[in-house]
């Protein structure tokens, strides 16, 4: 498999301060990697580095394009959906509306109808509320909501940050179940960041590890699931 | 009660004007989170050049959709020659720079224009629409083209994806980015949209207070108190604000005798104060919530 998304010596900083130094790491076409590590390792930057949401030096490309001096929208415009921290949600607008933007760079305007129809199909509370201001929406659905307005984009690549955080255990395996079908069958291929690593190795074929801004180890998401003293010592569990 | 009856009209009249106004300013609010102090002269500037056009032997109506295309064109150009430069600049950066877009803008017409007062026509005559002359045919000229405005305003936000995206880029750009907003172009058509707005404010309102280069000072003021009344951040709030502010200023003046003609002026001032005194948001804004 060719890599999607390749990083080299990816550096971020807020302000003065250094945050990321120097990442590496690839993404294969149709791959899911994880990103894990604690708090403060640099996970959520990597992310908002990768889409231009932060000062960000190094090189970034995406099928062999380089996107590290493009300003987020054009990335975005690429083809890379970003599940931000905090879900991204527009509070005042409709669901419907919510997930109409998740096309606004699309021009083709019947197959975009189609996804919206793909999106309820994945989702059918979405369905349900799609009338509905987007704030009123529980923490779940409003993560739904996110994954949905990011498939809206048809994208080739889908930068997930937290997709787990602060939902119930049953929705969240209902949401992996989701990503993990759409990485199958509609070949998106993910990047994900989790605080929960046992969940994101297992949706995953590939894992780095990140420690203050920096990767500590990387492989398969198996070898490292079995490697005890890894989990152990950085992985809590 | 005829006296009563004919003064609200003319107050709804006067009121559509600072209802664009006030329109205007929200749209910019919106969009940039400061107010354009520079709204009302650049309403004016428009209307010097639908006068000029007119003067050129510019059928009216030409000159009015030729008006509104320009002033579209030069709200954009003002946005991305003069604010993109500053977007990242604090709170006064912006202040100073509207402040010095107003002082340009009064003096170039001037100076292009001279300061003497001139009439501007209007499309729908002078005379009573009817014959009780409780409302005359300009008053109700300007209400329609109001109207007609806001009827196109919120078709287009509402049920064109340009619209939505300009919408999104507003409520929340980081997310709007997200999805491939291009959100500086969204601003600049939002600069574009309140230029063109006052721009046909600027030409309803000149028969009625002629044109000069200082024609919009007062007008602005009374904006200004319409949208701080309905709420910066609610657009339907502005158009109700500038409504109300028309009526109230126009009632005032004509029966309470000790304001007269001379301190209508005043009379924005007042319910700007108090309504940032008692209900800071407006009556139809919503509180302005920060995380800390």
């Amino acid at each position: 498999m060719s890599a999607l998304l390749e990083v080299r010596e990816l550096r971020a900083s807020y302000g003065a301060t250094r945050v990321l130094h120097g990442l590496d790491f690839n993404l294969a076409e149709g791959g899911v990697t994880t990103l894990l590590g604690g708090n403060g390792a640099g996970k959520t930057t990597t992310l908002r580095a990768l889409c231009g949401m932060v000062a960000r030096s190094g090189e970034i490309s995406i099928g062999g394009r380089s996107i590290a001096r493009l300003p987020t929208e054009e990335i975005a415009r690429l083809g890379v959906a970003h599940v931000p921290d905090g879900r991204g949600t527009f509070v005042r607008l409709t669901v419907e509306e919510n997930l109409e933007l998740g096309a606004i760079s699309r021009r083709d305007r019947p197959a975009i109808a189609t996804d919206k129809e793909r999106v309820f199909g994945y989702f059918p509370i979405l369905r349900q509320r799609r009338g509905q201001q987007a704030g009123t929406l529980s923490g779940g659905e409003q993560q739904m909501l996110a994954i949905g307005r990011a498939l809206m984009l048809r994208p080739r690549l889908m930068l997930l940050d937290e997709p787990s955080f602060g939902l119930a255990p049953r929705i969240v395996r209902e949401l992996f179940d989701i990503l993990a079908a759409l990485n199958s069958k509609e070949g998106v291929s993910l990047l994900l960041v989790e605080q929960n690593a046992a969940l994101a190795l297992d949706l995953a074929d590939h894992a780095y590890l990140l420690e203050t801004g920096r990767i500590v180890f990387s492989g398969p998401a198996a070898e490292i699931r079995e490697d005890e003293k890894i989990r152990r010592s950085y992985l809590g569990y | 009660m005829e006296l009563l009856l004919q003064q609200i009209i003319a107050g709804l009249a006067t009121g559509t004007i600072y209802a664009c106004i006030a329109l205007a300013i929200v749209m910019t609010y919106q969009a940039i989170g400061h107010l354009n102090f520079a709204q009302g002269e650049m309403a004016m500037f428009s209307t010097f050049i639908a006068w000029q056009l007119l003067q050129w032997g510019t059928p009216y109506w030409a000159a009015f959709v030729l008006t509104i295309a320009l002033s579209f064109l030069g709200g954009v150009l003002i946005d991305r020659i003069v604010l993109r430069p500053v977007q990242h600049a604090p709170v006064l950066s912006h202040v100073v720079v509207f402040i010095g877009l107003l002082a340009i803008l009064n003096s170039l017409a001037g100076f292009i224009w001279d300061f003497n007062v001139k009439p501007f026509p209007t499309p729908f005559g002078s005379a009573p629409l009817f014959g009780n002359g409780l409302i005359s045919a300009h008053q109700a000229g300007m209400i329609g083209v109001t109207l007609l405005l806001l009827a196109f305003l919120y078709a287009f936000f509402r049920f064109t994806r340009i619209g939505l995206a300009m919408r999104a880029a507003a409520a929340d750009p980081a997310s709007a980015r997200l999805v491939g907003v291009r959100v500086g172009w969204m601003m600049a058509l939002g600069w574009g949209m309140a230029s063109a707005i006052g721009a046909i404010a600027g030409m309803m309102i000149a028969p009625v207070v002629f044109l000069e280069p200082n024609m919009m000072l007062g007008i602005l003021l009374y904006g200004f108190a319409g949208a701080v009344l309905g709420g910066l951040s609610s657009p339907a709030g502005a158009v109700f604000g500038g409504l109300a502010v028309g009526v109230v200023e126009n009632l005032a003046g004509t029966f309470v005798p000790v304001i007269g003609g001379e301190l209508k002026f005043t009379i924005a001032l007042v319910v700007i104060v108090a309504v940032l005194v008692m209900k800071p948001q407006g009556l139809f804004g919503r509180p302005v919530l920060q995380r800390v």
